[in-house]
């Protein structure tokens, strides 16, 4: 994985909250088997009904072209678990995603793939969606070995739990990690209940 | 020290603990479905792992599947589902694949063959995986990444979650089911009123419940925002597992049952956060917009957004009720919907399917409504037929399907036409969820069946 230390770029700020994954990427799009090229499915139902109705969907305006930071309203990531979102997402060029609250398993899938969600306060989301709405060149800077985010005058900390930020940090990969404890997990396997669920075939009782 | 239900199943699974590090917690049972497993069987080729635990993995097939045909046509479709049982073989990891008497919806097969037990770990990479805690499992979707590490080391990395109590209190009303009453709970706490939590359902009218009614109380943690609830297992949840395909047996029966005995919530211990909900105010409910939390009683009217204090609650209720079609004000019985279907992990079990049975019994399906009746799992089908219910569906003029995850999510051949109104049984009424353009009220499996009858948002009472 790549590590993620500082990155900079421009935002697209997306005022809506609850922000489900069914809108991130539709489940059409789910029916492929590989792992990129997920960014044409990317809030393609808004991004359709945009380019249908001539008002372009925020992702579609040319003054947001090149953009690697989304700004969400609170509850970004609600619903299915399809980590596909997060790969569209990247697909499309985003490092980071902040909103005041996301869902627990997108905060857990989107640094697995080195992609950033960044909490901050709702207050510090509307000032930067003031910001990048007047200026769309704006850059916004996200430093997770300081936990800060600096963009025109506003400057904030924010909270990541420190395992996560550790291991992009240096980009390490989560199995490896683990298997490292190899003996560990087989110490509490050997002492197992044999009532535990076996979902294999085997005499019969 | 006094534990909490979740607590005490966390730390019996902790392999490893270390300050400033996740818990590396055990996982007992991993399910599997075509969707989001075949990235992850890749990562585990170009790594050159193994599947650590085939014997606690098990796949089946699912979103995918038409219940109509015994063929899928769609070759994106077609091809997800031969990678799974490509990966399946290769990797040595059991498959109930398409046509077994074992295949359903992975949430509705997991309990059914006496797999999801009481104190155990489930993970699945499917949000709704939250099912499972109706036995007393913590039980949690996982995105494609986890899948993947559960395959290769049959763990996870995890921070502690908070607990949350949500305790009802008194007995519901005669015609309010488990999923009015989660409903309920969603409306009251928000999408993400969860969010960080693992819920425990409590008091008499969830210890009142069926096993599958627990099921769907619990299946609906996510909509709240928590990744996993629980209920404590009891007399109920043993007598529904004895004798199950893969429930223990013998002498592993009464050390299970021994042990299962102790999961419940010390006296004394504390949750991070309790929400209380009464009971006896409860109603049938159904949604009126476009997350899970935009619900309301059906006797009441769709809300104004105007009367909304928090902006950002308002500008997603004016957003939801002009997706849907709906203006303020407007009783919810006089919504007239296009489609009604009973199906889903939510709501597709044989006891749901006995509910809708009793209400559509010498009924007939209004002449504009399309009602699709889906069973969980094939072997929820062949009770179904056993009990003459699927007559039942097709005389009232309803179609009767084949096992999947049917209309839910719009990954098969199920789905609702661009501006077409559903009834649905099912857990997601996002924006195109069950078709792009289509609009989804959720109900419970009653409420489903009246409102075919009538073509308009009703409850059995109505008829």
């Amino acid at each position: 994985m790549t590590p993620f230390t500082v990155h900079t770029g421009t935002a697209v700020p997306l005022r809506r909250r609850d922000v489900d994954t069914d809108q991130i990427i539709p489940s059409d799009y789910l029916k492929r088997v590989t792992r990129t090229g997920f960014e044409d499915g990317l809030f393609a139902q808004w991004r359709s009904q945009g380019a249908a109705s001539g008002d372009p969907f925020v992702l579609d305006r040319p003054e947001r072209a090149g953009a690697s930071v989304l700004i969400a309203g609170e509850d970004f990531g609600t619903g299915s678990s399809r980590e596909h979102a997060v790969w569209a997402l990247q697909d499309w060029g985003f490092r980071a995603v902040i909103s005041p609250r996301f869902a627990d398993i997108f905060r857990g899938n989107a640094p697995k793939n080195g992609l950033l969600p960044v909490v901050l306060p709702a207050d510090v989301v509307e000032r930067l969606w003031e910001l990048v709405e007047s200026d769309p060149k704006a850059e916004v800077t996200i430093d997770l070995e300081r936990r800060e985010v600096r963009a025109g005058d506003v400057t904030a900390t924010f909270e990541i739990d420190e395992g996560i930020r550790w291991r992009l940090l240096n980009g390490f990969d989560d199995i490896g990690l683990t298997l490292r404890h190899d003996a560990e997990i087989a110490a509490y396997e050997a002492a197992m209940p044999s009532y535990k669920p076996t979902t294999t075939v085997t005499s019969a009782t | 020290m006094a534990k909490t239900l979740a607590e005490k199943v966390w730390d019996a699974h902790v392999v490893r603990a270390a300050e400033g590090e996740p818990d590396l917690l055990y996982i007992d049972l991993h399910l599997i479905h075509e969707v989001t497993s075949p990235q992850a069987f890749d990562g585990l080729r170009l790594a050159g792992r193994t599947v650590r635990r085939p014997d606690r993995t098990v796949a089946t097939e699912d979103h995918n599947v038409p219940t109509d045909s015994d063929v899928i046509t769609d070759p994106v479709s077609k091809q997800q589902v031969e990678t799974l049982r490509r990966n399946c073989a290769e990797f040595g990891v059991p498959l109930y694949p398409m046509g077994d008497a074992e295949q359903g919806i992975v949430h509705v097969i997991g309990p059914q063959l006496g797999l999801t037990q009481p104190g155990t770990t489930v993970v699945c990479g499917d949000s709704h995986t939250s099912t499972h805690g109706a036995f007393g499992a913590l039980a949690f979707g996982i995105g494609t990444s986890e899948v993947e590490h559960v395959l290769a080391t049959q763990t996870l990395p995890l921070a502690r979650p908070k607990t949350m109590a949500v305790t009802f209190v008194g007995d519901v009303p005669a015609g309010v089911s488990a999923k009015d009453m989660v409903l309920a709970v969603i409306a009251q706490i928000g999408t993400g009123g969860g969010q960080g939590h693992i819920i425990e359902y409590r008091g008499a009218a969830i210890e009142a419940l069926s096993m599958e009614g627990r099921m769907t109380v619990c299946n609906m943690s996510i909509e709240a925002g928590a990744r996993a609830g629980m209920i404590a297992p009891d007399a109920t949840t043993f007598a529904y597992l004895q004798g199950r395909d893969r429930a223990p047996q013998g002498a592993d029966w009464d050390a299970a049952v021994a042990a299962w005995s102790e999961l419940r919530t010390d006296d004394g211990a504390t949750f991070d956060r309790e929400v209380v909900i009464d009971a006896t105010q409860l109603s049938p409910f159904v949604t009126w917009g476009t997350n899970p939390a935009q619900g309301a009683p059906l006797s009441a009217a769709v809300p104004d957004p105007a009367a909304m204090g928090d902006a950002a609650q308002r500008e997603a209720a004016e957003r939801a009720l002009d997706y849907m079609g709906l203006t303020a004000g407007t009783p919810l019985r006089d919504v007239a919907v296009d489609t009604v279907f009973v199906g889903s992990c939510t709501n597709g079990r044989i006891e749901d399917l006995r509910v809708v049975a009793d209400v559509l019994r010498g009924r007939k399906v209004a002449d504009s409504v399309r009602m699709l009746v889906v069973p969980g799992s094939a072997k929820v089908l062949l009770q179904a037929e056993a009990e003459g219910l699927h007559e039942v569906f097709t005389a009232a003029g309803a179609q009767w399907r084949g096992p999947g995850c049917s209309m839910c999510l719009g990954m098969n051949p199920d789905t609702l036409a661009p501006g077409e109104r559903s009834a649905s049984t099912s857990n997601r009424n996002f924006e195109g969820r069950q078709g792009k353009g289509g609009r989804t009220h959720l109900v419970s499996p009653a409420v489903a069946a009246a409102t075919a009858v009538t073509g308009r948002l009703s409850s059995p009472a109505d008829l």
